[in-house]
């Protein structure tokens, strides 16, 4: 029992099955999942689906942040990528031939490692500060993504395209198996290579690190690429699954809930060791809490302001400190007399 | 000097942390126009005793006399205002602010709330210029000028107050020779006007060049105060690190042997390295242990790191015959550990272990570095391997798994060498490998130094306990203010003629 309490997934799990049981008691329906033209829906495979993007950004985020640094132009990133494979589309003859959307998308991936390296560099290169550095590209990268679509919204109408991000395979979501194959890629590398140790080596401490025999530049400028490469991917899942690009408002604030996402799944924002299970579990509560907040018709104008409230109470349960309070206090809850006379000995 | 009373008189100073006497019946005395250098190795309490004096800390027991009144303050700021004026080693000023706000920051002279400029930069310039011979622009922000400079404004700041005591916290670290130059003019000029000069400096050619008396502490104990004129150089050395001269017995030698004439390993030609180290040539053979002696701040430290390529020369050349057996240079900490060098750092905390990994994986670390990142060592070859050298170097807790910053100084050192050990060096670089650990795992690491010198290793033995080098080393290279003075090897080896050339003469 103290193993499954002391398990770095316990809370993170607790938290997304309270969340799922407390929609279960306010709507039975949420569970059903029906099949209709040949693919399945629902609640659950709603979150999944739109939770996709958030997972795949969540997922780069959790090796920067491991590797002691953040990367705040994930949001700007997601925007630069969409308006690009949406432009390429957009200008492209053939309309919707496969050759185009595989540039489309070759393109707008190029173009996120880019900007990725770009990241790297000024942080490992220049020694920049992370939030510096990256807060260049997330304010340049909303100019840059305006610049590609003429600020105007580009829709594209490709049926291929938007398969990506709303296309079913057998029977699910195609965005899902994307999600997977980049989780198993991104854990295949950190885990069956020293890439890993490598990463929480240097996040841990960068000087020491060097010191060892890592070139610590170079694994700091490969996660903030691979971090822009997981952005770009979702932002061919996001502007495909709306069919086109809006520079200004694709991908806001997913830099806060992608770093949201890491620290509840357990990744400490000191760098070092990384749960990549673990921020895919938080991606999903805040996918959750999100859909949840929406089906029992809270206001819109306050929904930021219970989002606030529910991620704070997630927090402060994750908090060893706050938990040890807590059952201090009801240990003692029931002697209020003794804490009065404690006061005068 | 004709005794007159002391300006400031220190008497039966203890201070007592919490399990610790840092400072236990030091006398101390301060005349007007002189200066007086505090001189003692690390961790004599020479910083102790300059943050009583600046009411940092508060005393245990002891009295302070100030002017012949009983001094006791309980801020800096309190004894700012009672005269005694401090600059420390790292100018601690605002490099954005003008040289003029930073002599009176908060004391600035006002006008009903505002600032009156003129003024300030009037008084500012007279300030410099009549006390310090310096004539400068006092409206340029202070970063437009050099460290030199800035260490000048620093001391005009304090003189600003109106001080009696000026103590100077290794105010040469920083400073080339010219500057420092300047630096001591302008103290013996402060000197003829009467001013009271507290010195410390690791630099034993500037203490005797300056001062007109020594103080020495040792351990944290009053070991003796002396007119510079009448302390030989040899006498302060022996005195700070705790020998008298005659009384050393010989120590067994490290077994003498055709070492010296062994084939080379690593050559440094005329490597240097600009406010560090100044150019040097050292040469280590092959199963050699090459030791470095000097006093903190000699540049021991920086020509290990030369050796291992973590920071980078600026003149001269480092050749080393790898494992390929050709001879190339060293340019990056992975470029020695792919050539076989291996270097363990003097700072264990922030460079040697990474803390929050786990001692396996800090053990393979290095040798995984060298593999890169695809050719992983597997995790039961990690964990053999980590068996393997908890039993050999005798690490505790005997768990591979346990996170390495919740082992002790000595049991991190150690897996910091295994981590070393397991790649296979050819040479191998300790700077200060048993500093803070307890005399058995000492004993257990210098051991292990012969050993592996005996199966053909080469090492490069940074220590500052002399009696540690003289132990392992063949040879000895022996360093002074930042430059290689002398090497002594084999038979010459004794601690007297080390302190010797540690002392200059």
């Amino acid at each position: 029992m103290n193993r499954i309490l002391k398990h770095h997934l316990f809370w993170p799990i607790a938290v997304l099955a309270a969340l799922l049981l407390f929609n279960f008691l306010y709507s039975s329906d949420f569970f059903r999942i029906g099949m209709r033209g040949g693919r399945l829906f629902g609640s659950l495979i709603d979150i999944l689906n739109f939770g996709a993007p958030l997972i795949l950004v969540a997922i780069g985020m959790t090796l920067v942040i491991a590797a002691k640094g953040i990367d705040l132009s994930v949001g700007s990133v997601v925007a630069i990528s969409g308006a690009m494979a949406c432009l390429t589309i957009s200008k492209g003859t053939g309309g919707d031939s496969l050759a185009l959307v595989l540039t489309a998308a070759g393109a707008a991936l190029g173009l996120s490692l880019l900007l990725g390296l770009w990241n790297g560099f000024l942080v490992a290169g220049a020694g920049i500060q992370p939030i510096i550095a990256t807060l260049i590209l997330m304010v340049a990268g909303r100019g840059i993504a305006q610049l590609i679509t003429d600020g105007q919204i580009i829709t594209v109408n490709s049926p291929k395209y938007q398969y990506i991000g709303s296309g079913a395979l057998a029977g699910l979501p195609f965005s899902i198996f994307i999600v997977l194959a980049l989780f198993l890629l991104a854990s295949l590398l950190t885990r069956k290579t020293a890439l890993g140790l490598f990463i929480e080596s240097v996040g841990v401490s960068p000087r020491a690190s060097r010191l060892a025999g890592i070139r610590s530049g170079w694994v700091i400028a490969a996660v903030y690429v691979f971090c822009g490469f997981c952005a770009g991917i979702a932002g061919l899942i996001l502007s495909s699954n709306v069919a086109s690009a809006d520079g200004n408002n694709a991908g806001q604030w997913y830099e806060l809930d992608a770093i949201l996402a890491v620290v509840i799944g357990g990744t400490s924002l000191n760098g070092g060791r990384f749960y990549l299970t673990g921020t895919v579990i938080g991606a999903l509560i805040i996918q959750t809490l999100t859909t949840t907040i929406y089906m029992t018709g809270v206001p819109p104008t306050i929904t930021l302001v219970v989002k606030a409230f529910v991620v704070l109470a997630v927090c402060l349960i994750q908090s060893e400190t706050f938990r040890q309070a807590l059952v201090q206090r009801w240990k003692t809850r029931r002697y209020p007399a003794e804490r009065e006379v404690a006061r005068h000995v | 000097m004709a005794e007159r009373e002391p300006i400031l008189e220190m008497k039966g100073i203890c201070k007592e942390f919490p399990g610790v006497a840092a400072l236990t019946n030091v006398n101390f005395r301060l005349f007007p126009g002189e200066v007086h250098a505090l001189m003692g190795e690390n961790g004599a309490g020479k910083s102790t005793l300059i943050k009583v004096l600046t009411g940092v800390y508060s005393i245990t027991r002891g009295t302070v006399t100030l002017e012949g009144r009983t001094h006791e303050v309980r801020s800096p700021l309190e004894a700012q205002q009672a005269g005694i004026s401090t600059v420390y080693q790292e100018v601690n000023l605002c490099p954005n602010l003008s040289v003029a706000e930073n002599i009176f920051i908060g004391r600035e002279p006002r006008r009903l709330g505002r600032i009156r400029w003129k003024e300030m930069n009037a008084r500012a310039k007279v300030l410099l210029k009549e006390r310090l011979h310096l004539d400068i622009d006092v409206t340029l922000p202070l970063e437009h000028y050099s460290v030199a400079i800035q260490q000048l404004v620093a001391i005009a700041r304090a003189l600003n107050v109106e001080a009696k005591v000026l103590i100077l916290d290794e105010p040469t670290s920083s400073l080339d020779q010219s500057e420092v130059q300047q630096l001591f003019g302008i103290m013996r000029k402060l000197k003829g006007e009467g001013l009271a000069i507290l010195f410390v400096t690791h630099f034993l050619d500037q203490v005797y060049e300056i001062s007109d008396r020594i103080t020495i502490l040792r351990n944290g104990e009053f070991v003796g105060e002396y007119p510079a004129a009448e302390l030989p150089r040899i006498e302060l050395v022996s005195r700070m690190i705790g020998k008298a001269l005659h009384l050393l017995e010989e120590m067994p030698k490290a077994p003498a042997s055709a070492k010296s004439g062994a084939e080379t390993v690593a050559e440094a030609k005329g490597l240097g390295r600009k406010g560090a180290i100044e150019p040097f040539d050292l040469r280590i053979g092959q199963g050699e242990v090459v030791g470095l002696a000097g006093l903190l701040g000699s540049g021991r430290t920086e020509v290990a790191r030369l050796f291992f390529g973590a920071d980078r020369p600026d003149s001269g050349k480092l050749t080393f015959r790898g494992k390929g057996g050709g001879t190339r240079g060293i340019q990056s900490p992975r470029q020695a550990l792919d050539n076989g060098i291996a270097f363990c750092p003097e700072n264990r905390k922030t460079e040697g272990i990474i803390d929050d990994l786990t001692v396996r994986e800090n053990i393979v670390l290095a040798l995984q570095a060298h593999r890169g990142w695809f050719r992983t060592i597997s995790r039961k070859r990690q964990e053999e391997i980590a068996d393997e050298y908890i039993r050999k170097l005798n690490i505790n807790p005997p768990n591979p798994e346990h996170l390495v910053k919740n082992l002790s100084g000595g049991n991190q050192q150690k897996v910091i060498l295994a981590r070393w050990l397991l790649t296979q060096p050819k040479l191998l670089i300790l700077d200060e490998p048993t500093r803070g650990i307890d005399i058995g795992a000492k004993a257990e690491i210098q051991k292990l130094v012969l050993q592996l010198a005996g199966e053909g290793m080469s090492v490069l033995f940074v220590s500052s306990e002399l009696e540690e080098v003289l132990r392992v080393s063949d040879r000895i290279a022996v360093l002074r203010d930042r430059r290689v003075v002398k090497e002594i090897a084999d038979q010459n080896i004794s601690q007297q003629h080390v302190m010797q050339a540690i002392a200059g003469v």
